[in-house]
């Protein structure tokens, strides 16, 4: 029988919380579509969360699952998908999991290169303990800890996620339902480290101070601020501050982490393979 | 990789890393930091050979997070640290606690604070073992005085770890971890090793958090046919959160009463002298083995001094310490800390035994002949 | 352009947030809003299948079924 993505959530525990229009629920919508699509089953699926708003989302899947600490979801996965590489691991985190306070370990995972998925929900601030900045709101944006303007510019988390050397590494929005959808599948199936971010609406927070509180509005933002990505490369620098790139930015077949040990340490690597980074 | 038996010669540190092998450690994350760095390196080099992983993360915080998600996917997981790395692991240590995920803590006390004395003893963790972490919970803290005591510990430590769902951590110190004398490693079928229990209920409607009368939690891997749902946030037996206070209440509750009520199980003391003295000396770790030699020099000038040698740290012996300041006329407390144990030693003093404590916080350890002055001095 | 197609359009109202989305940017204008901001399919003979209601909808409020 055919999975439907309502086989991944747990029924028991919706409606969720999440604000009117607020992008995380697409977001789990589109992974458990992904999950149905790639008809993995719920107990070869582990799905590891930090802390915030879409920090809630373990709680409304039906896989197994691990809620951990603000930021370290990498570092959860990393144990559980090193002890266990048979296991899918999925971590859902937000910019302020991902890049802020766990900022260590994304990029550490993406070059060891783990064999998982992030999903990286930025929507530029905080959303659940009220709107304050976060290490990938915009320059100038308004927060609540940044009434007059943020002074720190914002991370570019796949850009951070390239650098690291992560195999895969993809943006899109949530007004791009159906691409969304998509990356995530070929994201989990990709070997190694494979980042989908995914620019999302705070309505109620960031959108209200900075765009707009209503969601449509927000949407049409999306729409607006994303370029594909070689139409990104040839934006000025004036222009670039105005958009995002989507698409698929890396993509490379760097052997996982779990591999190169197993290899390593088996006697069996060949000096002359290199890292895959052309080193 | 081949398994030393019999009588061995080793450090304290490298006793630690056959243990966590025989207790069927295959999983090791962590950071290097001195003294404890041996335990990584030769958890480095073993592990691979009985099909485990050694990985080396950014920091503190990394470390015992992998090591948390390894144990929850199955593999019995540890950590090496000291001071300013156990500092690091607090948030991540409660977690543990919290949800139940059974890890083992190596921590090489060393003399702090911050980056203090980096190759030097202390015993300075000891309250920080018991409450690094935030909000109400259990623990369990070991202290080796010997080489031997590091392996036979460090595999207690996994044992008690895997059968109460609770991290286990060995509290061992500069001295101990680098001392080298001779042990004893038993032959592997000699070796008693526990395993954490799994559900024998029907996966439909499993509840990993819900416990029968021992209170702790039959809770499989992930990738069984039961769905597992660890979390730190306050959860129900169904392990997703909850936030009832009475759900709250429920859970905090539980985590304590099962340690509280096995008790008898995990505390371990050793009385060291006569049953009966003047004095009775309240030890543990490196100093204990002081302070026997300090019995031993007592009495052979007539002084009459016994020695409480506490194995168990955390939780506290409160019975064997009462019975200590029951019998004795007067109790010292000698420790490389300003006063961490006496602490709780008067906590229970309801008989009004005077209680003296002899601290070090120099980066040395105490020497018989300061424990030997202290004790003349008490008993004059 | 693609085709329309015979559809039954499903919209949980327990679950329906009234954030909009699916009123706002379905190509079709298969939805209005009634006053009190909650979605009506009132033109479901326009609707293409094309996902981007249901996929867009936060709340999982909104099935899709083609009948023919
Ligand atoms: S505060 Fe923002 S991020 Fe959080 S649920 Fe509401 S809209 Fe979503
Ligand atoms: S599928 Fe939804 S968005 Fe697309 S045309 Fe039909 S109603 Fe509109
Ligand atoms: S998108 Fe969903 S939640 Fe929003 S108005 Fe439409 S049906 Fe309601």
């Amino acid at each position: 029988m055919a999975l439907s993505y309502k086989d991944y959530l747990e029924p028991s525990q919706l409606p969720h919380m999440w604000c009117p229009g607020c992008g995380d629920g697409i977001i789990l919508r589109a992974y458990t579509e992904a999950l149905a699509e790639l008809e993995l089953a719920p107990k070869d699926v582990v799905t590891v969360t930090g802390i915030g708003c879409w920090g809630k989302a373990d709680d409304y899947v039906s896989t197994q699952a691990f809620h951990g600490t603000h930021g370290r979801a990498l570092a959860f996965a990393t144990g559980i998908k090193t002890a266990n590489p048979d296991l899918t691991v999925v971590t859902l985190m937000g910019d302020g999991d991902a890049v802020t306070i766990g900022g260590n370990h994304f990029i550490h995972a993406a070059r060891r290169n783990i064999n998982l998925t992030a999903i990286v929900t930025n929507n530029y601030n905080y959303g659940m303990t009220g709107g304050q900045y976060s290490a990938t709101t915009p320059l100038k944006s308004k927060t609540t800890t940044s009434p007059n303007g943020v002074a720190e510019p914002g991370f570019d988390v796949c850009f951070l996620a390239e650098a690291a050397g992560a195999n895969f590494v993809a943006r899109t929005t949530v007004y791009h339902a159906v691409a969304l959808k998509n990356l995530i599948k070929e994201a989990i199936l990709h070997p190694g480290f494979s980042l989908v971010e995914v620019i999302s609406p705070c309505p109620t927070y960031f959108g209200r101070f900075n765009v707009h509180p209503s969601p449509v509005n927000m949407m049409n933002w999306l729409k607006d601020k994303a370029v594909p990505v070689q139409k990104y490369r040839e934006m000025s620098a004036e222009e670039q501050y105005e958009h995002f790139a989507v698409g698929k930015i890396v993509v490379k077949e760097r052997p996982d982490f779990y591999t190169t040990y197993q290899r390593i340490n088996g006697g069996q690597v060949a000096a002359e393979e290199g890292d895959g980074n052309g080193r | 990789m081949n398994r030393p038996v019999g009588v061995q010669f080793m450090q304290g540190n490298e006793a630690c890393v056959y243990a966590a092998l025989d207790a069927g450690a295959k999983f090791y994350g962590g950071y290097p930091i001195t003294p404890s760095s041996e335990i990584a390196e030769l958890s480095a080099k073993f592990l691979p050979q009985v099909d485990g992983v050694y990985l080396q993360m950014e920091d503190e915080i990394g470390s015992i997070a992998a090591i948390i998600g390894a144990s929850a996917a199955g593999k019995k997981a540890y950590t090496a640290t000291s001071g300013p790395g156990f500092s690091l692991m607090q948030e991540n240590l409660g977690m543990a606690v919290y949800a139940e995920v059974p890890v083992v803590l190596i921590n090489v006390m060393r003399n702090g604070p911050s980056t203090g004395l980096a190759t030097r003893p202390a015993q300075g963790d000891v309250m920080q073992a018991r409450w690094g972490t935030h909000g109400d919970h259990p623990i369990i803290a070991l202290s080796p005085a010997s080489v031997q005591e590091c392996y036979d510990l460090t595999l207690r430590a996994f044992n008690l770890s895997e059968k109460y769902r609770i991290p286990v951590i060995l509290l061992s110190d500069e001295v101990i971890g680098h001392m080298r004398e001779s042990l004893t490693i038993p032959e592997r079928d000699q070796l008693e090793i526990v395993n954490r229990k799994l559900p024998d209920v029907p996966v439909a409607g499993y509840k990993p958090y819900q416990t029968g009368e021992d209170d702790i939690p039959a809770i499989p891997p992930y990738g069984t046919e039961y769905i597992v749902h660890v979390s730190s946030s306050c959860h129900d037996e169904s392990g997703y959160s909850h936030s009832a206070p009475q759900t709250a209440d429920k859970l905090v509750s539980r985590l304590h009463r099962k340690i509280e009520k096995n008790k008898q199980d995990i505390v371990q003391v050793e009385w060291f002298g006569p049953e009966q003295a003047d004095l009775t000396l309240i030890a543990y770790g490196a100093v204990s083995r002081v302070a026997k030699q300090a019995v031993v020099n007592a009495q052979a000038q007539g002084l009459s001094v016994n020695l409480l040698r506490l194995i168990t740290i955390w939780p506290f012996a409160d019975d064997e310490v009462q019975a200590a300041l029951a019998k004795a006329k007067a109790v010292l407390v000698p420790e490389l800390n300003l006063g961490q144990v006496v602490r709780e030693v008067e906590r229970l003093n309801t008989f009004g035994t005077p209680i003296h404590a002899l601290s070090r916080i120099d980066g040395e350890i105490l020497l018989p002949a300061q424990i030997m002055e202290k004790i003349k001095e008490v008993l004059k | 352009m693609p085709e329309p197609k015979k559809m039954h359009i499903e919209i949980d109202k327990k679950s329906c947030k009234r954030c909009g989305i699916c009123q706002g940017l379905c190509p079709q204008q298969v939805y209005t809003l009634a006053k009190d901001g909650s979605p009506e399919v009132t033109n479901p003979e326009r609707c293409t299948n094309c996902h981007l209601c249901d996929l867009r909808c936060p709340d999982f409020a909104i099935t899709l079924e083609v009948l023919a």
